[in-house]
């Protein structure tokens, strides 16, 4: 049935710049620019560009521009372009509007609204160029009391039982993006940064190729979703951490669908299912419907590796989010995970997207406040996930109470990727998103890894700067330490939630 | 904090005053040759499967469990890569939740009844139930085999997988409660009705929703309102006779019975209309 629908982007091309290189063609996975020898002339199918710059940015002559086309419908502050784009589009389908990547919507973004203290005249600041900065810290739970026995020759040794912990050099974790969803390349990237900067890399629900096991293992969080895709005993004991996946930022409640066509031989191979078959992750965790069965697949899970590593739990920013965090501490979890709502996705439906879910600020307040009160912070590690987009919202994030944080869009731009927001297409053009070997060859793994260990380090140094900058020489002393935050441009019960003060007080 | 002033105890509910392994293993251990009985009467999960560990390590392969009442995970710590030969597990009486949990090749035979998710995201071996098993059971079950003589509760079979040569195989002697097969994407799961009267059909309803993958085999009947939309019932060919012939075949050495006479029921294999269930609900 015809769409009706208008072009999303203007295609312009400066034809005295343009030398027919026919690049611009080669790169457009959509098949936007076509050239015609016989006119030796251009033709741009406008409808087709997802605006994802791809052509613009490899151009050696700048002939090209793709901007947005914003005015063509009369303009109406209710009535939207995109709300009535995606009218025309359902009215020709009858289908779930589909989308990728975070939620691009305008609501209020905490961390915008806050800023941080800084030293001045009573106490100095540290110059972290001179003086040792601490950023590692450790994930999963701390003893209540740290009692100290002595040898018969004097020595001291700890004589509380620790649990199993795992360090990350920085705070920064690379989220779970599942091998399936992204190329290869691009998994292999984020283990390969993962692996230099001494932090981790979550596996998503698509499994681990067993070709990576060995090397990059020590930097996995494996996880274990409702599909329980490529899970077995030598997976989950391939891991530093293992997480249980129960909800998603960018589509809390809803499962996930790889199609049938994305699943090649070796997704198959690594996901463990029939190559072919839609990968459905369904919405619940079918042996899940309480607090005491998620703490049985908790308990089955340190069981099935011995008691050695510590088991996450990831949930989405919902309300009565400190409630649940409070069961998820209780059940035995080692680490809460929460993504809020602005977190990617691969594909989810727009309503679900943009509508569904809470801000990562609020919910990460909010249970860091209620576990505190309640006596079991230090039984679990705080995990804040979702829009996080610099250094500045992830130092915020640790002064609201997060022991580190995970970061995913952001990572994906650093590989290339421009938020044209058609991940669920597969036909991404920069080779991140995709399966197709045309288009995933266009990502080196080995580069794509520096440019993310580039941008962890660049993070790493922003990070130490504020901290020296606050006075403070180790991150595990920001954490939750809000007196560092005020808020600016904020209702009183946004303070209040936030539990942070305002500017001027 | 919550305007009651109500104090939130933590209860550690498994891990509070264990006794070690060793300690255990001389105390409720009794080897002879390469057999050990063991007695796991009022231990706790992790107790119980600490002692299991240290008994395999210390060189049984074939261990038999007195005394067991709830207790959890039984062979799920049992993944021991250095480990050549896999264990044979008896147990009598009743074990918990989350029996041969990622099971990677071990053999477990129940002399009880199994509570629930009997053989979750189990990996290869086998599980013989004499006796019946709870809700969950085989829940993303991706290889081995689990035999139950009785019937299986609610939600058995979901998301039951395969790979490579990996094809789970469960076999029930009665009959299933609801969603069975939900989300089913490999593997064969024969139900066989044994203790329902004639003409008085399974207890499932909602059978394979959303299944895109594996068979069902029945024996005896089912209303058609009992099946889930992405279900497709077809007679057994030559091929599925021999599948069933050979399991059933099984499921009477393990639990006595006569083949033939069950074979000569009547039986249907239900099977997914699409690979794709979910594939056209989508605007792009």
């Amino acid at each position: 049935m015809y769409s009706y629908l208008l072009p999303e982007f203007i295609i312009e091309r400066r034809e005295d710049r343009c030398i027919r290189c026919r690049v611009c063609e080669r790169q457009c996975a959509n098949k936007v620019h076509l050239y015609d020898a016989e006119l030796d002339r251009f033709f741009s199918s406008e409808k087709d560009c997802v605006g994802c710059q791809r052509c613009v940015a490899l151009c050696p002559t700048d002939a090209l521009y793709v901007r947005p086309r914003l005015a063509d419908y009369r303009p109406n502050s209710s009535w939207t372009r995109d709300k009535l784009q995606n009218l025309k589009k359902q009215a020709a389908t009858g289908g779930v509007i589909l989308t990728g990547s975070g939620n691009d919507k305008p609501y209020r973004i905490y961390w915008d609204h806050l800023v941080l203290n800084a030293s001045q005249v009573t106490n100095p600041s540290i110059d972290p160029l001179r003086e040792p900065m601490e950023l590692q810290t450790f994930l999963g739970r701390k003893p209540d009391t740290l009692k100290i026995d002595y040898n018969s020759d004097g020595k001291p040794r700890v004589a509380s039982e620790l649990y199993p912990n795992v360090p990350v050099r920085i705070p920064l974790l690379l989220s779970a993006m599942s091998l399936g969803a992204i190329s290869y390349p691009a998994f292999k990237a984020l283990a390969i940064a993962a692996k230099k900067a001494g932090v981790l890399f979550n596996t998503g629900e698509g499994g681990l190729p067993e070709q990576m096991r060995e090397e990059y293992a020590n930097n996995a969080v494996v996880q274990c979703a409702s599909g329980r895709f490529g899970v077995d005993a030598d997976y989950l004991n391939s891991a530093r951490i293992i997480e249980i996946k129960i909800g998603q930022g960018a589509k809390p409640g809803i499962g996930g669908h790889l199609p049938g066509e994305k699943v090649s031989d070796f997704i198959a191979e690594t996901r463990m299912i029939p190559r072919g078959t839609d990968a459905l992750s369904p919405a619940p965790q079918h042996d899940i419907y309480s607090i005491e069965d998620l703490s049985m697949l908790i308990y089955a899970l340190k069981e099935a590796t011995n008691y050695t590593k510590p088991v996450a739990v990831k949930i989405a920013a919902v309300h009565n989010v400190a409630a649940i965090a409070s069961g998820i501490v209780r059940a035995g979890a080692d680490i809460v995970t929460i993504d809020g709502i602005r977190g990617g996705t691969g594909a989810a439906p727009l309503a679900t997207r943009d509508n569904v879910g809470i801000p990562l600020e609020l919910a990460l307040a909010a249970v860091d406040k209620r576990l505190r009160d309640e006596g079991i912070r230090h039984k679990c590690s705080i995990m804040a996930a979702g829009g996080i987009r610099s250094s500045a919202d992830a130092i915020k994030a640790i002064a609201l109470g997060a022991d580190a944080v995970y970061i995913a869009t952001a990572a994906l731009v650093a590989m290339g990727c421009t938020l044209c927001h058609k991940c669920y297409t597969g036909r991404c053009n920069w080779g991140i998103c995709t399966q197709d070997p045309y288009l995933t060859k266009r990502l080196n793994p080995e580069l794509a890894g520096q440019r993310l260990l580039n941008l962890l380090r660049a993070w790493s140094h922003e990070i130490q700067e504020m901290l020296g900058g606050l006075g403070v020489n180790a991150i595990e002393s920001l954490r939750a330490n809000r007196e560092h935050l005020r808020g600016v441009g904020l209702e009183e019960w946004e303070l209040n939630v936030l539990g942070v003060k305002g500017a001027g007080e | 904090m919550n305007g009651l002033n109500v104090k939130f105890g933590y209860r550690d509910v498994f891990l509070g005053d264990l006794m070690s392994a060793d300690m255990l293993y001389d105390a409720r251990v009794i080897t002879n040759g390469c057999r050990a009985t063991i007695d796991a009467r009022g231990l706790k999960h992790k107790e119980l499967n600490d002692l299991l560990r240290e008994t395999v390590l210390r060189g049984s392969t074939e261990l038999v469990i007195d005394n067991v009442f709830g207790q959890r995970y039984i062979g799920t710590r049992l993944c021991l890569p250095q480990l050549d030969k896999k264990i044979t597990i008896e147990i009598n009486k009743f074990p918990g939740s989350d029996l041969g949990a990622f099971l990677n090749g071990h053999r477990i035979i129940v002399h009880g009844n199994a509570q629930d998710a009997v053989g979750n995201t189990m990996d290869a071996g086998k599980i013989v139930v004499h006796g019946r098993a709870g809700d969950v059971t085989a829940m993303s079950m991706r290889g081995g085999q689990i035999f139950i003589r009785d019937n299986a509760g609610y939600r058995t079979a979901i998301h039951m997988k395969e790979y490579r040569d990996k094809a789970p195989v469960l076999v029930v002697g009665g009959t299933a409660q609801d969603f069975l097969g939900e989300y089913m994407a490999g593997g064969m799961v024969l139900l066989l009705g044994l203790n329902l009267k004639d003409g008085e059909p399974h207890r499932a309803h909602y059978i394979g929703t959303g299944m895109h993958g594996g068979v069902i085999y029945l024996r005896g009947c089912l209303m058609e309102n009992q099946l889930g939309k992405e279900v497709g019932v077809r007679p057994l060919d030559e091929r599925d006779w021999e599948i069933v012939g050979h399991y059933v075949r099984e499921y009477c050495n393990h639990f006595g019975g006569e083949a033939n006479e069950i074979l000569s029921g009547s039986f249907q294999k239900l099977i997914p209309v699409s690979l794709r269930p979910y594939g056209q609900i989508y605007a792009y």
